[in-house]
């Protein structure tokens, strides 16, 4: 129980996915323009990572490893993660309208999420079990949320304020960007 | 690494591409959702700049709610009478004439005209500015001039220029976005062929404006009464044109004694608005 609860830590705070390890960035920049669509890509990416991480695994212990394939894991995870999500779709827009339509093109658009490959592939490399690897990919996609929220208050902010020329729009988000990421490397000295 | 795990490898991919496309091409069939195929034909129609004009959330929601009967043909306040036809033809209906129109600020209260009651220094944005107490002109219902329409615009029509918000009426497009941004709601839609209107809103009366602003209707009434069709109607101090009995007769821009009626210029026979005379 204990190392279930270090992994979530770990996996939101001192191992952020955005701030530490700099999975998923596109997303993280790309949609972070107002709460609700952040928070809306959250949703999808929490969904998804966890589901992934399950599927991954079977994958990779139940058909890789048998055959002696390990070292074609990133090729069969992401054939795997595309063909979820495309089902997942499929299932959501028969029966739960609502949520396929809350996720909406999020869903889609993370098909081909690094953070989500990434997730699967650290599961494997930490050598995980099935239960450990499932939180693992659930609470990475929690600090996904989590950064991805906080940001997306902060530029709602910056969108006030007045830069000189040179710096605005694109050059000051990704400076905030940084800052946020220093702030959260503070978390690293955290101990239990 | 020898041959035979080259084509295990092999083996094994095609093996699971293949389960998961069978899967995939299964489960489309049995997750199957019938969709309305006019709802993609009407969102080709209509223009896709997702303005939120018509009040449903972008194109394809406007494009649903017309399949669903809970929206006219005409809804889309940037489409012309073509879109509206498209639409029409597309649903089996007949097609409502669509009105074009344009966004034109009520205020003419530019920096030299009005009197400032303090210097605004600070966020910059109307709508923080009106909860500070109005923007820097001593006017409350003049334009504030920090532009949250501009931003607002899905068109780019909008600037400020000396003060004022203008807007560019060829590229405007009416979607009436620019109309909900303004905190001080001067900003109004009027027909796209209109020829006059009043650029004032203010509602304190004569004394007050004429303190205020040097431009700013005072609600003198001498436009009421002479306009002929009796279109002008005189409200909170304030003149205000019914378009649908103007007929542009020029009448009341010369009888104005504050020149705040404003015309319209055009340009030529189909009588398109490019600029304010």
């Amino acid at each position: 129980m204990a190392k279930i609860l270090l992994i979530m830590l770990a996996a939101i705070l001192t191992e952020n996915f955005i701030f530490s390890k700099f999975y998923g960035i596109c997303p993280f920049l790309g949609v972070s323009d107002k709460p609700s669509t952040a928070l809306g890509m959250g949703m999808s990416v929490t969904f998804v990572m966890t589901l992934a991480s399950a599927a991954t695994y079977l994958v990779y212990y139940y058909v890789l490893v048998p055959l002696g394939l390990e070292y074609l894991k990133t090729v069969a995870f992401i054939l795997v993660i595309a063909a979820l999500v495309q089902f997942i779709e499929m299932f959501l827009r028969r029966y739960v309208e609502s949520l396929y339509s809350a996720l909406g093109i999020y869903l889609p658009l993370i098909t081909t999420n690094c953070a989500v490959l990434g997730a699967a592939l650290t599961n494997i490399q930490n050598g995980y079990t099935f239960v450990e690897s499932v939180v693992f990919g659930f609470s990475a996609a929690i600090g996904f949320t989590l950064a991805i929220l906080i940001f997306a208050g902060v530029r709602e902010r910056m969108k006030f304020c007045d830069p000189p020329k040179c710096f605005k729009g694109f050059p000051l988000i990704l400076l905030a960007a940084g800052l946020l990421a220093m702030a959260f490397s503070g978390f690293t000295g955290l101990s239990i | 690494m020898n041959a035979l795990s080259i084509i295990i490898a092999f083996g094994v991919f095609i093996v699971l591409g293949a389960v998961i496309g069978l899967l995939l091409a299964l489960a489309s069939k049995v997750f199957h959702v019938e969709v309305d195929e006019r709802i993609p034909a009407i969102t080709e129609c209509l223009p896709g700049a997702n303005c939120g004009g018509c009040g449903f959330p972008g194109c394809s929601g406007l494009a649903e709610a017309i399949v669903a009967g809970t929206a006219k043909t005409n809804a889309c306040t940037v489409g012309d009478d073509e879109v509206s036809e498209k639409i029409a033809e597309i649903m089996g209906v007949k097609a409502e004439k669509a009105v074009r129109m344009r966004a034109q600020v009520m205020c003419s209260g530019t920096e030299e005209c009005s009197k400032k009651k303090l210097t605004y220094v600070g966020v910059s944005d109307c709508h923080a500015a009106a909860a500070l107490g109005g923007g820097d002109k001593a006017c409350p219902n003049g334009c504030i001039g920090l532009g949250s329409c501009v931003k607002s615009c899905p068109f780019d029509a909008i600037t400020v220029e000396n003060g004022v918000a203008s807007v560019d009426y060829v590229k405007c497009r009416g979607c009436g976005v620019c109309v909900a941004s303004c905190p001080l709601h001067i900003i109004e839609l009027i027909p796209y062929d209109s020829r006059h209107w009043v650029g004032c809103k203010s509602v304190s009366d004569g004394k007050m404006t004429r303190n205020v602003c040097d431009m700013g209707c005072i609600g003198c009434n001498i436009c009421a009464k002479n306009c002929p069709e009796k279109a002008i109607v005189v409200e909170n101090h304030v003149a205000r044109i019914d378009y649908s009995k103007c007929t542009g007769c020029d009448l009341c821009i010369s009888k104005c004694p504050r020149k705040i009626i404003w015309s319209a210029a055009t340009y030529g026979t189909d009588g398109i608005v490019i600029s304010r005379l």
